[in-house]
């Protein structure tokens, strides 16, 4: 069974063709890596899939789990089964990281932390956030972890992780990982991640990769071995190689 | 006086008709006096309770302002320092006659942890009520005071115009909170100002969450101590077809003064609201800093933010921030991003944006107040 699946998807931006013909299986309790130069597209995709709205579908169709979610909004998505961690997330005046890891456990802003909600809050080294303006104020670093706490609680099927790694320090890259793939582990859930560095790969157990360029999928693979060749010769290489080996899917 | 009937004296707000209660409640007054330090209730153009919670006995005092100036001679010279009788329309009313108000009076060195609750309600129909209140913070000493201004449901076409004086002497620290709970044929002019000694403190907080007719009010804050510090907050949420004219102003005339003006302003049904504030440096080294959100819900309503920074002085550091505009899209998704509906999305931003944690108040009394935000019908 797959988690996944996208089947010819074609996507606008505001009249702008932004994602061509894309097609990707994710099978159920697996993670893949998304690399790709700036600008290729992978945010597009990854809040195609979310179902963020802006992100015009002109073809093509999304199958979470086995059902056509391709016109669903983006809350139905997240309930049934979706969770969202932004690139960059915004900044809401009186809405604190408190409320949104409430909301995120399908509660309600204001109610009590659980204990076990409060001990999240302490992995993700978090305490002194949590009645702070959610986003207001935080670093790079501190809203990927808020993000990724929120994801925690969310406890989606498929993660939706879009680059958490980057402007985060040494130790909570460490933190996000370990967590991250802890949970994934314990449940079962899926997740597709964005990142640009292959630091992560460290602690996700991954078999998957893909390099999207000009908003085509451009290579699959091994995410190491992706990883190791983009580092060494940059997306040029990518680009060469599809020539010589031109995919088939 | 005035034509109306004196209202009886009673010893407890528990002895009040339960309809009175019940519009007491809605501007944050507490029925159990055991939780105040005193409680004041003034209703149309009388005295109603005065009464200090024997527990502070000593530490404040609380009179009618027409009682307080029979018995002290010294409160004349406080009568009409800070405002000039002759400002407008509504100062000369009031200057004429008034029927009314509180005197809080906190002495030297006082450390009052339970707030000071006061209420100004109009119940009849057409009452034109008149009051002054002074409020003294003696030397050193530290209070809260909650005033609510209400209406009965049975109130019609009523004018309240009330003048307020605060003193807030040398390390003195008062955090005053106001609640106004009017209702669409109401038009309100409160007049106030406060005048800050060396190194004292001033906290005032205003809330408007229930429709009102016409509201105007701009209390001003005037720092002539060195080292005295203020915060003026304001939450305003006008609704059906309310007209809000509201402003803050700070006024630095002594040196290390410091303040902030925090206003959010959320406008719906016809309603207009003009949110004004200033903050003047004529001495220095003085740090200020005007911060005025606006969150307009629909395209009937308008809310004209006019911050203002005047600075004498070289080394004064005067900044603000405004905005004025809808709910920002992205807001929205990223809570249904959550699960959210985006109805339900929009609820928690718009409650977010009337938080109370911005008002500095301790944690029962924001929690407090908090549920009674939580209880307040917001028509969302
Ligand atoms: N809202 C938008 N309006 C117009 N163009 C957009 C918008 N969002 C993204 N784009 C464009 O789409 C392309 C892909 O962007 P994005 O998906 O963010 O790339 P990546 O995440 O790979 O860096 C870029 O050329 C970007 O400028
Ligand atoms: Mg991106």
């Amino acid at each position: 069974m797959n988690i996944l699946e996208l089947e010819n998807l074609s996507v606008e931006v505001e009249g702008k063709r932004i994602l061509e013909d894309i097609n990707l299986h994710l099978p159920e309790k697996s993670t893949m890596l998304f690399f790709g130069p700036n600008g290729s597209g992978k945010t597009t995709l990854l809040l195609t899939i979310a179902g963020m709205p802006g992100y015009n579908i002109t073809s093509g169709s999304i199958t979470l789990n086995g059902v056509d979610i391709t016109s669903l909004d983006v809350d139905e998505r997240a309930r049934l089964g979706i969770g969202t961690g932004f690139q960059l997330p915004p900044e809401i005046t009186g809405v604190k990281l408190r409320d949104m890891i409430k909301i995120c456990a399908g509660g309600r802003p204001g109610d009590d932390l659980t204990k076990e909600e409060r001990n999240l809050i302490k992995r993700f080294k978090l305490d002194d956030f949590i009645n702070r303006d959610i986003n207001l104020g935080f670093s790079g670093g501190e809203k990927k972890r808020a993000e990724m706490l929120q994801m925690m609680a969310l406890k989606p099927k498929l993660l939706l992780l879009d680059e958490p790694d980057s402007g985060v320090d040494v130790e909570s890259l460490k933190l996000i990982g370990r967590e991250l793939q802890k949970y994934l582990k314990a449940s079962g859930a899926s997740a597709f991640i964005i990142t640009h560095h292959g630091d992560i790969l460290e602690h996700l157990d991954s078999k998957y990769a893909c390099v999207l360029m000009d908003g085509r999928i451009w290579c699959r693979g091994n995410p190491r071995e992706i990883y190791d060749t983009i580092l060494a010769r940059g997306y040029r290489e990518c680009a060469e190689c599809h020539v010589r080996h031109p995919m088939e899917d | 006086m005035m034509g109306d009937k004196e209202k009886k004296r009673v010893s407890s707000l528990t002895d009040l008709p339960h309809e009175i209660l019940e519009a007491a409640y809605k501007s944050g007054i507490e029925a159990s006096e055991d939780k105040r330090s005193a409680t004041y209730m003034y209703i149309d153009h009388s005295l109603v309770l005065s009464k200090v919670n024997e527990h502070f006995a000593g530490r404040l005092e609380l009179l009618d302002t027409k009682d307080a100036l029979d018995k002290y001679s010294w409160l004349q010279d406080y009568l009409w320092d800070i405002i000039e009788p002759d400002k407008d329309e509504v100062t000369k009313s009031v200057f004429e006659e008034f029927g009314g108000g509180y005197f809080i009076r906190i002495m030297a060195g006082a450390r009052v942890e339970f707030p000071l609750q006061s209420c100004l309600m109009i119940s009849g129909k057409k009452v034109k009520q008149k009051v002054h209140n002074i409020v003294i913070a003696e030397e050193g000493s530290e209070a809260r005071i909650i005033t609510g201004c209400s209406m009965h449901t049975k109130a019609e076409r009523g004018e309240h115009l009330g003048v307020s004086e605060f003193f807030i002497k040398k390390d003195a620290k008062l955090n005053y909170t106001m609640i106004h709970n009017w209702s669409e044929q109401m038009k309100v002019r409160p007049r106030s100002a406060t005048r800050l000694e060396e190194n004292a403190t001033f906290i005032s907080n205003y809330i408007l969450l229930s429709p009102v007719k016409d509201l105007q009010m701009y209390p001003m804050v005037y720092c002539e101590g060195v080292n005295a510090k203020t915060e003026l907050n304001s939450i305003v949420y006008a609704r059906g077809e309310s007209r809000v004219d509201i402003g803050s102003g700070v006024v630095f005339n002594a040196a290390g003064c410091r303040g902030e003006i925090v206003s959010r302003v959320m406008a719906k049904e016809n309603s207009n609201v003009k949110a004004r504030a200033i903050i003047r440096g004529n001495a220095s080294p003085a740090k200020g800093h005007l911060e005025c959100k606006g969150l307009l819900l629909d395209d009937t309503s308008v809310i004209h933010a006019i911050p203002e920074l005047v600075g004498a002085r070289k080394d004064v550091d005067l900044s603000h921030e405004a905005a004025v505009g809808k709910i920002a899209e992205k807001e929205i998704t990223y809570l249904m991003s959550r699960g959210l509906s985006r109805d339900d999305a929009t609820s928690v931003i718009v409650r977010g944006f009337l938080d109370v944690d911005i008002l500095g108040l301790p944690p029962n009394l924001q929690q407090e107040i908090s549920s009674m935000v939580d209880k307040m019908d917001l028509g969302l």
